[in-house]
């Protein structure tokens, strides 16, 4: 039976991985993930997961022992934040071009300096282009879900590929909520054995890991593309399994309140909960606002949001990453790059906020729809604002 | 084919070497690497069924240039300076995943392989990590003296004296101005089961230690002593002939630290150090001071091993242990 109670979200999580069955965790403490890791190695401890926990040195050997074990074909985990995640930053790219599934949780948290342990998505951002399948969990529940989902599709012969989970550091990981953890039988028939389609193996010899020249270095990253492009179906696959299993659906792009909205908060994380609250607001005024957050990063769902968006005026793009002397936060940039083609396209306004941790608000919700609006209204290009900075 | 079971193992010999290999012909390294020559004899020696990971470095650019492999075991590259944190996953999910029967349950020997870079400089908090967490594997520095891959550049483990790329002879400086970190003392301080020297002119020394270090249960620690011609600027038919000089002169002293107790294998006439300096171009520019300043500390080096070793076996005041079989070979 599935049971349902209130726990702080990082339990919540290791308590999926549980239910994963994996077979090797190594991680390296750093906040806000520790409460995972120690939760995980307690369960290891305590004989309740069979697995083994390697307490390692360092993130960036957290993730290479993670790519050491799942080369041999066991189910592999590790999750880290912030400067731990920016450490790994090397071997993220080798995990993906050496195709192994492993799954991931990042607990958002900012980038040094000055040194902060509060959440934004710029420890994920800088990892955008590395070839791994991203995720994003809005709560509790998502997040325990998504981990689950994210062995199932890394694992999946179609696409093996590496997969972050992302859960706002604090803000998510470390509130208490009522979550549903799903029966293990049920949750084994959803996610089997790991089957490795290639692994090291005395019997059938393999190199991974061998050297690409100039001859061959492109077409093996034109496979990992393909391979993350393709994994959308996979994905898409996956949550039509899991709401069949856990009758919970999910969506690449979600949308809240879009019937007859003009202007479309967009958003990823957590803090979209507080964006839907300021949408109600706003509603109840009589602003026509809705709200879309994107769920999958990583492949880009371009159909999926291009649907979601359609009939909107105006988008309001919650940024909470910078890209310092660029055109603004990363997924402003993405959107006005993805939209820059279409003959029709909404007028797109592009906020940066919330960085280290500033909190956001329904009022600043309500100020980027209103900001956005009036940018339109203009009709003068913007590249970005960034709200709730004191200028003095 | 010797398996690593350590019932079937007493010590090779001649007779007795293992036709099988690990590596096999068509690699690209240099004519004469004294490196691959080390590396084929570890594998040789440990045997089947294996599983390696190589850092990046010279034996990993040579031996896997896609779609070729020189690798006849199963081989796993990452990066550079992770090969022990790689080897402690492969360790981790091989134990996890027999003891959850999902694979046969069978001994199969982790073998990590890094160049004196990967081990002693941007290897060395991933290596020490791995040790100091008990996993069960070899890790074999094949230890050249420099960043050779990438064109002779000095690291930690260049010795003093030697002229590199960035440890050029200059007008002011003479080459290397540092003396060569001392990797096995500093893994013998980890505490760990077994750590050893070795050099590819003792060939039956260097494989009995290889066997030894895979059989032991618990992490392991080979230095390997790896001529390199090309970045060394010696005849390519040399690299046997200073892998010999460099122990004789007790530049580069074999032994063995078993479960913290030195064995030292002896050489009470030791060579000049010079002998060994003499032939090789990347020490041509050294000046009789500088080369008396090297005998001085190799001697006191080696006193100081064999301090460490009377003290280990706690002979306090009693002569030290007979020379070891290694030296018949």
């Amino acid at each position: 039976m599935s049971v349902r109670k209130g726990m702080e979200v990082s339990i919540a999580v290791a308590e999926a991985v549980k239910l994963a069955k994996v077979d090797v965790i190594a991680a390296y403490p750093i906040t806000p993930q520790t409460h995972i890791v120690e939760h995980l190695s307690e369960l290891v401890a305590d004989g309740e997961l069979e697995a083994a926990f390697i307490p390692v040195e360092s993130e960036h050997s957290a993730l290479s022992a993670v790519v050491g074990a799942a080369a041999v074909g066991a189910r592999s985990y590790t999750a880290t934040a912030s400067q731990g995640l920016a450490l790994m930053h090397e071997i993220m790219f080798i995990a993906s071009s050496l195709r192994l599934p492993m799954v991931m949780t990042v607990v958002n948290r900012a980038l040094s300096a000055p040194i902060n342990i509060w959440n934004d998505l710029s420890d994920i951002m800088a990892e955008r282009d590395t070839g791994w399948i991203q995720l994003f969990a809005v709560n509790g529940q998502e997040a325990v879900d998504l981990t689950l989902q994210a062995f199932k599709i890394a694992e999946d012969p179609r696409v093996l590929l590496p997969v972050v989970v992302n859960l706002d550091g604090f803000i998510l990981s470390h509130v208490i909520e009522s979550v549903e953890l799903p029966d293990q039988e049920a949750v084994d028939r959803f996610l089997p054995v790991f089957q490795p389609t290639l692994r090291l193996d005395p019997d059938r010899p393999v190199s991974m890991g061998a050297f690409g020249s100039p001859d061959v270095f492109m077409e093996v990253k034109k496979q990992v593309e393909e391979a993350l492009i393709g994994s959308q179906e996979v994905v898409a696959e996956v949550w039509r399994d899991f709401e069949k299993a856990f009758g919970r659906s999910y969506q690449a792009v979600e949308r809240y309140k879009t019937q007859g909205a003009e202007t479309l908060l967009v958003t990823m994380g957590s803090i979209s909960e507080t964006a839907m609250t300021a949408v109600d607001g706003m509603r109840e005024k009589g602003q026509k606002v809705g709200l879309i957050h994107i769920r999958l990063w990583r492949p880009f769902p371009f159909r999926e949001f291009f649907q979601a968006i359609e009939g909107a005026k105006v988008l309001a793009v919650v940024d909470r990453a910078l890209s310092p002397g660029g055109p603004g936060g990363p997924v402003g940039l993405e959107i006005k790059s993805a939209l820059f083609d279409r003959r029709e396209r909404p007028y797109v306004a592009d906020f940066v906020t919330g960085l280290g941790g500033r909190d956001l608000t329904e009022e600043i919700f309500e100020e980027i729809a209103t900001k956005a609006e009036q940018y339109a209204r203009s009709g003068e290009a913007m590249r970005y604002e960034m709200i709730g900075v004191r200028e003095e | 084919m010797i398996t690593n079971e350590p019932k079937d193992f007493k010590r090779f010999t001649p007779k007795t070497l293992p036709q099988e290999e690990i590596i096999v012909s068509g690699h690209r390294a240099c004519q004469g690497c004294g490196e691959v020559l080390a590396l084929r004899l570890v594998g040789k020696a440990i045997g089947t069924p294996m599983i390696v990971v190589s850092a990046t470095g010279c034996m990993e650019i040579i031996s896997s240039p896609y779609p070729q492999t020189a690798w006849a075991v199963p081989w796993l590259h990452v990066a550079f300076e992770n090969a022990a944190a790689v080897a402690s996953g492969v360790e981790a999910g091989l134990k996890t995943l027999m003891a959850k029967g999902r694979i046969p349950r069978r001994k199969i020997a982790v073998v990590a392989f890094a160049g004196d870079g990967g081990t002693a400089d941007i290897g060395l908090q991933s290596l020490s990590g791995a040790m100091e967490r008990g996993h069960d594997f070899v890790y074999v520095c094949l230890d050249n003296e420099a960043y050779m891959n990438t064109g002779i550049q000095r690291s930690s483990s260049t010795p003093y004296g030697a002229m590199t790329t960035t440890s050029p002879a200059g007008k002011v400086i003479g080459g290397q101005t540092t003396w060569k970190k001392n990797l096995a003392a500093i893994m013998a301080a980890h505490n760990i089961p077994y750590v050893a020297t070795a050099s590819p002119a003792y060939h039956l020394d260097l494989m009995n230690k290889a066997k030894k270090a895979a059989m032991i249960k618990g992490p392991a620690y080979l230095h390997v002593y790896s001529p390199c011609p090309t970045g060394w600027r010696h005849g390519t038919d040399l690299a046997i002939e200073v892998s010999r000089l460099v122990v004789e002169t007790n530049i580069f002293p074999l032994y063995e630290v078993i479960d913290g107790k030195y064995v030292v294998r002896k050489n009470t006439k030791p060579k000049p150090v010079e002998e060994y300096l003499k032939i090789q171009r990347r020490f041509s520019h050294l000046t009789p001071e500088m080369i008396q300043t090297i005998q001085k500390r190799v001697d006191e080096e080696y006193e100081k091993l064999l301090k460490l070793e009377v003290a280990t076996q706690g002979l306090e005041g009693r002569e030290g242990p007979k020379e070891e079989a290694a030296k018949k070979d």
